[in-house]
């Protein structure tokens, strides 16, 4: 097992490694230096493309957080059975379809429906939105909808007997509840997008870059150690924020118990 | 709760600074310039950079912001899918030279207002005129670099008493098995492959096309791969033997890899011109013609000659001191390699094919990739498996109605 | 109070609207894009050469599904007993080893792939290293074994993680009750964890050979563009705009096939539950 995980981590130690190494050659370690993140901190189109990966992560990440509670409280409320199941089963095609039929049907759509209004440049900032939201939307709604199936529906009929407006008691006694969905469905676009390859790849346009789809471009030519050290800060960062959640997680937990207590107790 | 709410408010936080930095500023005009990779002086380890030097210049001379949006492609196959698909806007390309003749042919340049352009001067006279065959006019693109094919290789790798050495004939060489590279579009593998067997790359027959497949599909068996600009890396690790490039590429890698050797194979090669030229649908065109102005003055050019070490066809850095004496410090023979004579090398330029000649190009290319050259093992021994799974289910089914049935 | 409650629900029911209008606009329409191409040709006309021509892609297929194949069962013999491993470890350890095999996934497939490139190409540290120790070099980068190896590297953690979340639910009072029963270890195993955990097991098979056989990142760089998959065939299709038919006839067949094989897989798990892990 323990050879598994050192396999899993060679070619990834390997290129944290090499990151710091001078001469920019692999057969050999010259010297240990930062050289290397000197140079990628002065390239401007990487930090362009990082800007653009941010921008869009947040962008269609919220977005898709919207439309997709939004859809969740929907299914949850539809009395229709087979009208519910099918926005399952349309909902669930981008996660079950491999990522390259998602883009090239998604770049077929922008293209065809462009020349057919006859606009000229459809590919660009406004598809790659579209592109991710879309596919943010699924993972969103999956995260809600298990938080409304596990609510007890009596808690906001109370609520309502109390005298609450619906939309009070929507916002007073069912998002708390399904925050925790919410929260979890917005980091889980953010990072999709983040990372996603395949589908910018035939829905971008050069001139809006991600993050991605720079790297992709770096390996297609002559690969400057740079690249390692770019990669490594990918890396190092997301590290970071696996060990921040895993804490936080902790830490949420134990205050939870504690409040619990507190409130036994009181 | 108090969790939650901070992490919404990091997020909230990111969209603003997200979408402040994306606000465009008023009064700035983009100039959309599309090159191929790793082609400009980019300001990396310690080179001038050439846009933001350009839009440095434009703001001194003009008094007007501009902010140059450089993006790169890696064949004129594929700037060619973009620019004529609409799906991009771009004011100034670097298309090679049969392509320049294809795009005139399709209406997609537009002609150049050279009082815009008085560096123009500097080009040298070989490279104007009938010596353009693809703009003959000279109207629509000015040269920007040329180049020839030759072959690459290593040394240490390849055997100095190697007979094949001086023939295309190295790159069809079993003994290197696995250590040779092909170019991964269909025009210049297909070059490789018609200059070997002496037949001309224009007018070739469809049956000299079909040999030339069939001279390629024996290669793929040997090949490590089929790979542009990734050649760079592979060559300089020695991760490969020989590989078909360019010649200012070459002196890249021996920069990297003094291992390295060139030489411009005897049956013939290519010659290539890579102009700069403005697409129609550019909106900024009075910017564009500046700009490839503000690329033919001389510190730019000589920059732009000593970064991606191409030869120019501007007679101010051909005839600069220090430029030669910089190239010649990369490689002792640079200029000779860069600027050898035709009568020396016997090349022919590319011509943009008829189309009937290039959906067969097209589909020869096609046909040499989905060859396979796996064994039949794997696909016997993958049908078992899926046999034995489908039984499995079968079994699993019946057993489970039986159950039912005794319930 | 009764209007109150009509009202409501009707909210509530236009709460899905806006997910419906997008889902048709951007989910559905595409698909029927890639329908129209895959059966028209530049001109327009209706027409089945597309899908006819894709006789010529046959190998193709046959190469990319073997591929997939035979990674996702590698996948499988190694994930399995590593899931159940790290299921049957202290909490902390469990922690940490989850941890550790979270991290390659989020960690960019680009990254992953180009860097084992670095390790394992003929001039790359592997072979540097065996040469200095006096050995021969060993080529692996641009054979079929390097393609199906960075799959097995890239997709290993989607087999590992469902099938773990699976076995950490396992109730143990059923093992238990196996043992008392007079089941030996091997048959607990064999009667009560495999097929208990056969959920898990499934999702984390269509998890990797999902990925495995659509893409192309892996092929370009680690098979050098002389094992091209499904996936590289549609990108270079989509490269030029004379080819988008043929590209969305190849496309639409994959869709079709893989669809096909994955409603069979879940039939086969009978409830499918451990369906999604991150």
């Amino acid at each position: 097992m323990g050879l598994i995980f050192a396999l899993l981590y060679a070619p990834i130690l390997v290129l944290v490694i090499y990151s710091f190494n001078e001469s920019g050659e692999l057969g050999s370690f010259s010297r240990f230096s930062f050289y290397w993140y000197k140079q990628i901190f002065r390239n401007k189109r990487a930090f362009e493309s990082l800007k653009n990966s941010l921008f869009l992560a947040v962008t269609s990440s919220a977005l898709a957080t919207v439309i997709g509670t939004f859809a969740a409280l929907g299914l949850d409320r539809m009395r229709r059975r087979h009208l519910r199941n099918i926005i399952m089963s349309v909902t669930n095609i981008p996660m079950m379809n491999p990522d390259i039929v998602t883009g090239v049907s998604m770049m077929l759509f922008f293209v065809a429906t462009a020349s057919i209004i006859g606009l000229g440049s459809p590919l660009g900032r406004i598809t790659m939105l579209i592109a991710h939201t879309t596919f943010n939307i699924p993972y969103v709604i999956l995260s809600v909808r298990p938080r409304f199936l596990q609510m007890d529906r009596s808690l906001t009929e109370a609520a309502l007997d109390l005298g609450c407006t619906p939309a009070r008691a929507f916002f007073k006694v069912e998002l708390p509840f399904i925050t925790p969905g919410i929260v979890s469905g917005l980091i889980m676009g953010f990072t999709l997008s983040l990372d996603d390859f395949v589908i910018s790849h035939f829905v971008s346009s050069p001139d809006f870059q991600t993050l991605p789809l720079y790297i992709y471009n770096q390996t297609a030519h002559q690969v400057k150690f740079s690249m390692y050290a770019l990669s490594t800060l990918i890396i190092l960062s997301i590290l970071l924020l696996l060990l921040i959640i895993n804490f936080a997680g902790a830490f949420g937990e134990n205050n939870n118990k504690n409040k619990i207590r507190k409130e036994s107790r009181g | 709760m108090k969790r939650t709410f901070m992490l919404l408010l990091a997020v909230i936080l990111f969209a603003c600074t997200g979408l402040a930095g994306c606000g465009q500023e008023s009064g700035v005009t983009t100039l959309y310039v599309y090159n191929w990779g790793e082609y400009i002086s980019d300001g990396s380890e310690g080179s001038l950079d050439v846009n933001a030097a350009f839009e440095k210049y434009y703001y001194e001379t003009y008094g007007e912001r501009v902010k140059v949006n450089y993006s790169t492609f890696s064949s004129n196959e594929s700037m060619y899918a973009k620019l004529s698909s609409g799906a991009a806007n771009y004011d100034v390309i670097f298309p090679s030279d049969y392509m320049v003749e294809r795009l005139i042919s399709e209406g997609l340049l537009a002609k150049l207002d050279f009082s815009n352009i008085p560096n123009i001067k500097y080009i040298d006279e070989r490279f104007l005129g009938e010596n353009a065959y693809y703009d003959p006019t000279n109207e629509y693109s000015v040269p920007y670099t040329y180049g020839m094919v030759g072959i690459i290789y290593n040394t240490e790798l390849v055997d100095p008493e190697e007979e094949t050495l001086g023939s295309w004939a190295l790159l069809w060489n079993e003994k290197y098995s696995g250590y040779i590279l092909q170019f991964n579009n269909s025009r210049d593998a297909f070059g490789t492959a018609l200059y070997y067997l002496g037949y001309d790359v224009n007018e070739a027959t469809e049956e000299q096309w079909r040999e030339a497949l069939d001279l390629l599909k024996q290669q793929k068996s040997i090949v490590q791969g089929y790979v542009m600009d990734e050649i760079y890396n592979k060559m300089i690790s020695g991760s490969a033997a020989i590989a078909p490039y360019y010649a200012g590429d070459f002196l890249t890698m021996y920069n990297d890899n003094d291992k390295l050797a060139f030489y411009y194979p005897k049956e013939g090669t290519n010659i290539f011109v890579d102009a700069m030229c403005i697409p129609a649908s550019s909106k900024n065109k009075l910017i564009a013609e500046r700009y490839i102005n503000f690329m033919l003055s001389e510190e730019i050019a000589i920059a732009n000659a000593e970064y991606t070490y191409y030869a120019s066809p501007n007679t101010l850095v051909t005839s600069s001191p220090e430029y030669i004496e910089y190239i010649s410090s990369v490689h002792e023979d640079a200029m000779d390699i860069l600027y050898s004579d035709a009568a020396e090398v016997r090349t022919q330029f590319f011509k943009n094919l008829p189309p009937e000649k290039l959906e067969l190009l097209n589909s020869l290319w096609e046909e040499l990739k989905i060859k396979s050259s796996v064994g039949t093992a794997i696909y016997v021994s993958c049908a078992v498996v899926i046999v034995l799974v489908a039984g499995y289910l079968v079994f699993h089914a019946v057993r489970k109605k039986k159950r039912e049935n005794y319930d | 109070m009764r209007s109150n409650v009509r009202y409501r629900s009707l909210l509530e029911r236009a709460a899905a609207a806006p997910h419906m209008v997008w889902s048709i606009l951007f989910i559905v329409a595409p698909l029927f894009f890639v329908l129209y191409f895959a059966i028209t040709d530049a001109e327009g006309h209706i027409t089945l050469n597309n899908l006819a021509s894709l006789t010529d892609y046959s190998n193709i297929f046959l190469l990319s599904v073997s591929f997939a194949l035979i990674a996702t069962i590698i996948c499988l013999l190694i994930g399995y007993p590593l899931a159940y491993f790290m299921s049957r470890t202290g909490k902390t350890t469990r922690r940490v080893l989850l941890l550790l095999l979270m991290l390659p996934m989020w960690i960019s497939l680009l990254i992953r792939t180009y860097s084992l490139m670095a390790l394992l190409d003929n001039g790359g540290l592997l072979n540097s290293l065996l040469v200095s120790l006096g050995f021969g070099r060993i080529r692996i980068i641009g054979t079929g074994g390097a393609v199906i190896l960075g799959m097995i590297y890239d997709f290993l953690p989607y087999m590992v993680l469902p099938i773990y979340t699976v076995l950490t639910k396992l109730d143990p009072r059923y093992i238990e009750a196996a043992a008392d029963l007079g089941c030996n270890s091997l048959q607990v195993l064999g009667k009560v964890i495999i097929p208990l955990s056969l959920p898990g097991v499934i999702s984390g098979i269509t998890m990797v050979f999902v990925p495995s056989i659509s893409t192309f990142y892996i092929s370009q760089k680690l098979g050098g563009g002389a094992f091209d998959l499904i996936g590289d065939t549609i990108e270079r299709q989509f490269q030029h705009p004379s080819t988008y038919h043929t590209g969305a006839a190849i496309s639409l067949v994959m869709m079709i096939l893989i669809i096909i094989s994955v409603a069979i897989m879940n039939r086969f798990s009978d409830s499918n539950s451990g369906g999604f892990v991150v």
